[in-house]
């Protein structure tokens, strides 16, 4: 096969090696001279060490003699550091890199060229007479762009400003450095990669970029202003520019990796095919990764180059969206990591380090024992003579003065619409909660419970507004307390979501019969099939919010230790939070649902916590978004809750969430580290070391674990 | 996990005929395997039986096997049809019908069938709980079998199918693809269950192309049925299974992502596929 490739980093000529070696013809043309780059080093992983050494072993020997290796990672932040060690890293000049691919694709016999040039109307013309075009032109890829049809790129940009630099001196270990100045937060991620040289990438807000003047400035006045900002830690070494100028990141995606073009293959990879987000260090082992595989796919398909590309591509494309996956996650950290700088070190360290999800309490503890223990003892409050640390989900939590849950883990076994027609709860709800209780968690949560007959969400959801209930919940709550865990009570108004079938065969289906009159700030019914709801008048408001008050001191008789105060998923209060569900109201739409919170808070005991289940985003254009449920949040915490359950959607029917692993992870660590008050976080939690990593990373302070995790098929309806 | 074999409906005709005769050789040498469902896919735009009335001949020569659809394309046809239809196969095979829906992937279905692709999310929802009312009330068709109708699954890959799974149907089914791809969808379709509030577990069904007595024809096949995907058809026809260990690899590595139905469906339509399937799985 004759293969032409188009570029010379470090995927087109780790190809032009491997596919050489196997015995095709290539084709290699480079833009730039030799020797010309504008990255500094570039980062390797044991792992991927592992796969340049499987893969063509005479590569592997010069470029493991040319780099240097490190173990630590050094966080510089508050005027500590912090090292953590087991990090299997190693660096090389990327100049060194592309030499000796070059040197060994030229050995093998593959027609390197440099200095070649390239037509942007027709980057293919130098390889006529190939079978297959390789596109390794990097981000800004010529041969992608004269054929954006067959390739369907799409381009996302970080919110974030950053500049590479280099510097004249060997960092000891991979170090990351934190300095809040009055203009805004800069952070660097700098590495050495030869004896006498680091990479020194500089990182900010754009609006820190701005108020810094960057946004104005030469190259040489940023490399001084950001020489003189860092200067402490740069110990009177000298920051180096080549061609440095700020960048806004833009993660690169393709929706196919392959194509025609008359009568040749295209293919992608590295730069060209995708880019991930610096801070995790991973675009030249990506890189590198699909030359290695689209070489094993030649040989694993002899002959059959359309098998071969879609094997490749097969192969690669979930990979990389995976890197594509945490990368984001990392970009995002350091985009709010501002909301973090009132953390101690050791947290603030363990969030960096688990900040993309690759990283977890567990296998960081295998790496360094030492720094996950350091942590672990602040998290506990634990003092030096202390020998016994829980990990951070057996850690007890105060929730107020006269209750404390035992540990961090929450379980609430869901619906089962089994009450009596009159809202009693029986038999299925202790049973129930105590299957939920026997898993060990600290706080077990009830489906939700009405504080009228009118507020029930279906004909079998159980209530509390009359003493019989009460009495029901006294036996449920002592089953409970005798399990060791705590019972929070979830008083919830279904307002426009109610009178509706038990949820066996799907949700918000109306009552044929029996049904009831439903409540909501507007007369919006809440599906097409859904009954239309009575606007509240004012004696509407008096008596739900009177009703929402004695249920509360139903509550504190029968024994319950938590409240929490329904404002989510689309049910009363959380309708009257949300523009979606409440688009006539002028004022203020959380007026209400604080007025209930009020009424509530002077019922409930001041030594038992009540917490609120708050929709802090409604995920639907027009709707709430995350930055109102922020200050929706900090306005609960004033009115006396004491813990907010981050929930999200379900504002109306259509608003859900991408239901990925931890998928509320995300919104839970905004509100708590925003608006500064203890979270409750759920969402596809079903790992105890999810748990440990959330809590110890300072992301939530209790964790509801999924029911799929506990629920056994069977066991609950 | 219980494992179904697909019905030949939309691969070519033995013999180049009508397809027909060999659909019902099919059905009821299943029905003496070690199967637990016939499974049928849905294209309007194309040489495809259709996948209601395949089911309903299957039914007549059959007794124990499940009829699923893996799936039907809901928009294209109205909810009270195709409610009806459904609730008529799920009545004369005595309840033995599962509705697998989902939006399908070609706008030329729906211009075919003279339906909207705008707003077929939407339209999507709406027929799911249609169906649901119209199989519990008098008012449109005959009465199912199955007390308040067949089970409705519901497929596709996005956020918007996971919730629409949650809130209308009792349960997920995956279009297919290696196990970690299914064990994936399981966990978000577990994950939105859960969101919603609903109660238990959703029924996770998976699929899976076989081809053994020749694995070429079968390859070629998916290549032509998936070609409107462009490069994605090669990557179907990579995932084909082509021999008995490729099955038996697949079975287990579905069953440990917690699949509770994989159907097996036919790249080529030789009735002798489902004894060497058999066999494979046995």
């Amino acid at each position: 096969m004759r293969v032409g490739i188009c570029g010379g980093g470090p995927a087109g000529l780790y190809l032009a090696v491997l596919l050489r070696r196997a015995g095709h013809e290539i084709v290699l043309r480079e833009r730039n001279p030799p020797g010309v780059t504008y990255g500094w080093g570039v980062v390797f992983s044991d792992e991927s060490l592992a796969e340049l050494r499987d893969a063509d072993y005479e590569t592997y020997l010069r470029i493991d003699e040319a780099l240097v290796r490190w173990s630590s990672i050094d966080v510089h932040y508050g005027g500590e550091l912090i090292r953590s060690t087991g990090h299997g890293f190693a660096a090389i000049a990327r100049t060194t890199l592309l030499r000796l691919l070059a040197e060994r694709a030229a050995a093998l016999g593959a027609d390197v060229a440099f200095s070649a040039p390239v037509s942007e109307a027709d980057p293919l013309a130098p390889f006529a007479g190939c079978d297959l075009v390789v596109a390794a032109d990097g981000v800004r890829s010529p041969v992608r762009s004269a054929h954006p049809g067959l390739f369907r790129p799409t381009f996302s940009p970080t919110a974030s400003k950053y500049v590479w630099f280099g510097a004249d001196f060997a960092l000891p270990v991979f170090t990351f450095i934190f300095n809040p100045t009055a203009q805004g937060l800069f952070q660097v991620h700098s590495y050495p990669y030869d004896a006498h040289r680091s990479t020194f990438i500089v990182e900010c807000s754009e609006a820190a970029w701005r108020s810094a003047g960057l946004d104005t400035m030469t190259e040489a006045d940023s490399l001084a202003f950001c020489q003189s900002l860092f200067d402490p830690w740069l110990s009177g070494h000298r920051l180096l520019s080549n061609e440095s100028v700020w960048r806004t990141f833009e993660t690169v995606r393709n929706r196919s990796w392959h194509g025609r073009v008359g009568e040749q293959d295209v293919v992608l990879v590295g730069d060209a095919a995708h880019t991930a987000h610096f801070s995790i260090g991973s675009g030249t082992r990506l890189a590198l990764d699909d030359a290695i595989a689209l070489a094993k796919a030649f040989v694993a398909e002899p002959g059959d180059r359309a098998a071969a590309l879609a094997a490749y591509e097969g192969e690669r494309q979930p990979v990389v969206e995976r890197f594509q996956e945490v990368a984001t996650d990392s970009a995002r950290y350091f985009e709010s990591v501002g909301r973090y700088l009132g953390f101690a070190p050791e947290p603030f360290a363990f969030n960096l380090l688990t900040r993309s999800g690759r990283i977890g309490h567990g296998n960081l503890t295998a790496r360094d024992p030492v720094l996950v223990n350091r942590v672990d003892r602040r998290f506990a409050g634990a003092g030096p003579d202390r020998i016994v640390v829980p990990p951070p989900l057996l850690t007890p939590l105060p929730l107020a003065a006269g209750c404390t849950v035992g540990n961090r883990v929450v379980v609430a076994p869901g619906t089962l619409d089994a009450a009596s027609a009159d809202g009693m709860p029986g038999e299925a709800h202790a049973a129930a909660l105590l299957d939920g209780a026997a898993t060990g968690a600290g706080l077990v949560v009830t489906e939700e419970v009405a504080p009228t007959p009118d507020g029930r969400v279906t004909s079998g959801s159980p209530g509390l507004w009359n003493d019989e209930q009460a009495q029901a919940w006294t036996k449920v709550a002592a089953a409970v307390h005798e399990t060791g865990a705590r019972l929070a009570l979830r008083l919830t108004h279904a307002g426009r979501r109610g009178a509706t079938m038990p949820r066996g065969r799907g949700l918000d289906r109306p009552l044929r019969s029996g049904g009831w009159r439903l409540l909501a700030p507007a007369a919006l019914p809440y599906t097409a099939r859904s009954r239309r709801p009575e606007p509240m008048e004012r004696a509407a408001r008096d008596a739900v919010r009177a009703a929402y008050a004695d249920a509360a001191g139903r509550a504190a008789r029968a024994g319950v230790d938590v409240l929490l105060l329904d404002m989510a998923d689309g049910y009363l209060l959380a309708s009257f939070l949300s523009p979606l569900a409440n688009p006539g109201a002028g004022d203020d739409r959380a007026a209400y649902p604080l007025g209930v919170l009020a009424a509530v808070r002077a019922v409930w005991p001041a030594d038992r916590p009540l917490a609120v289940r708050l929709v802090a985003d409604d995920r639907f254009p027009g709707g709430l978004t995350a930055a109102d449920g922020v200050v929706l949040a900090r306005r609960l915490a004033d009115a006396g809750a004491d813990l907010v359950d981050v929930a999200a959607g379900h504002t109306v029917p259509e608003a859900g969430a991408d239901y990925r692993r931890l998928f509320n992870a995300g919104l839970a660590d905004r509100i708590r580290n925003e608006a500064g008050v203890a979270v409750i976080v759920g969402g596809h939690i079903t790992r105890l070391d999810e748990v440990n990593t959330i809590l110890a990373a300072g992301r939530a302070d209790l964790c509801r674990l999924d029911p799929s995790r506990y629920r056994r098929r069977g066991a609950l309806p | 996990m219980r494992i179904g074999v697909g019905l030949p409906t939309s691969t070519p005709a033995v013999g180049g005929g009508h397809r027909g005769p060999e659909l019902l050789s099919w059905a009821a040498r299943a029905e003496g395997g070690p199967f637990t469902s016939l499974g049928v896919i849905d294209r309007l735009a194309y040489d495809c039986t259709d996948p209601l009335v395949a089911l309903a001949a299957a039914a007549a020569v059959t007794t124990r096997l499940r009829l699923a659809t893996m799936v039907v394309i809901g928009p294209i046809r109205p909810a009270a049809v195709l409610a009806a239809q459904a609730a008529s196969l799920d009545a004369l095979s005595g309840g033995r019908l599962t509705l697998g829906v989902s939006l399908g992937a070609r706008p030329d279905d729906y211009d075919a069938a003279g339906a909207s692709w705008r707003g077929r999310g939407r339209h999507l929802s709406d027929e799911l709980a249609a169906m649901r009312d119209i199989w519990e009330g008098t008012s449109v068709g005959p009465r199912p079998a199955s007390p308040g109708g067949p089970d409705l699954l519901v497929g596709g890959g996005s956020g918007a199918a996971f919730l629409r799974a949650a809130r209308y149907a009792d349960g997920y089914v995956h279009g297919g693809g290696p196990p970690r791809a299914f064990a994936s969808a399981a966990e978000r379709a577990r994950a939105a269950w859960a969101d919603a509030g609903r109660p238990g577990q959703p029924q996770l069904w998976g699929q899976s192309y076989f081809s053994l007595a020749d694995p070429e024809a079968g390859a070629a096949y998916l290549r032509r049925y998936y070609a409107f995907t462009g490069p994605f058809a090669e990557r179907v026809a990579a995932g084909l299974l082509d021999s008995p260990k490729a099955v038996r690899e697949q079975v287990a590595g579905y069953a440990e992502a917690g699949c509770d139905e994989l159907v097996l469906l036919p790249a080529t339509s030789d009735p002798s596929e489902v004894d060497r399937l058999a066999d494979a799985v046995a």
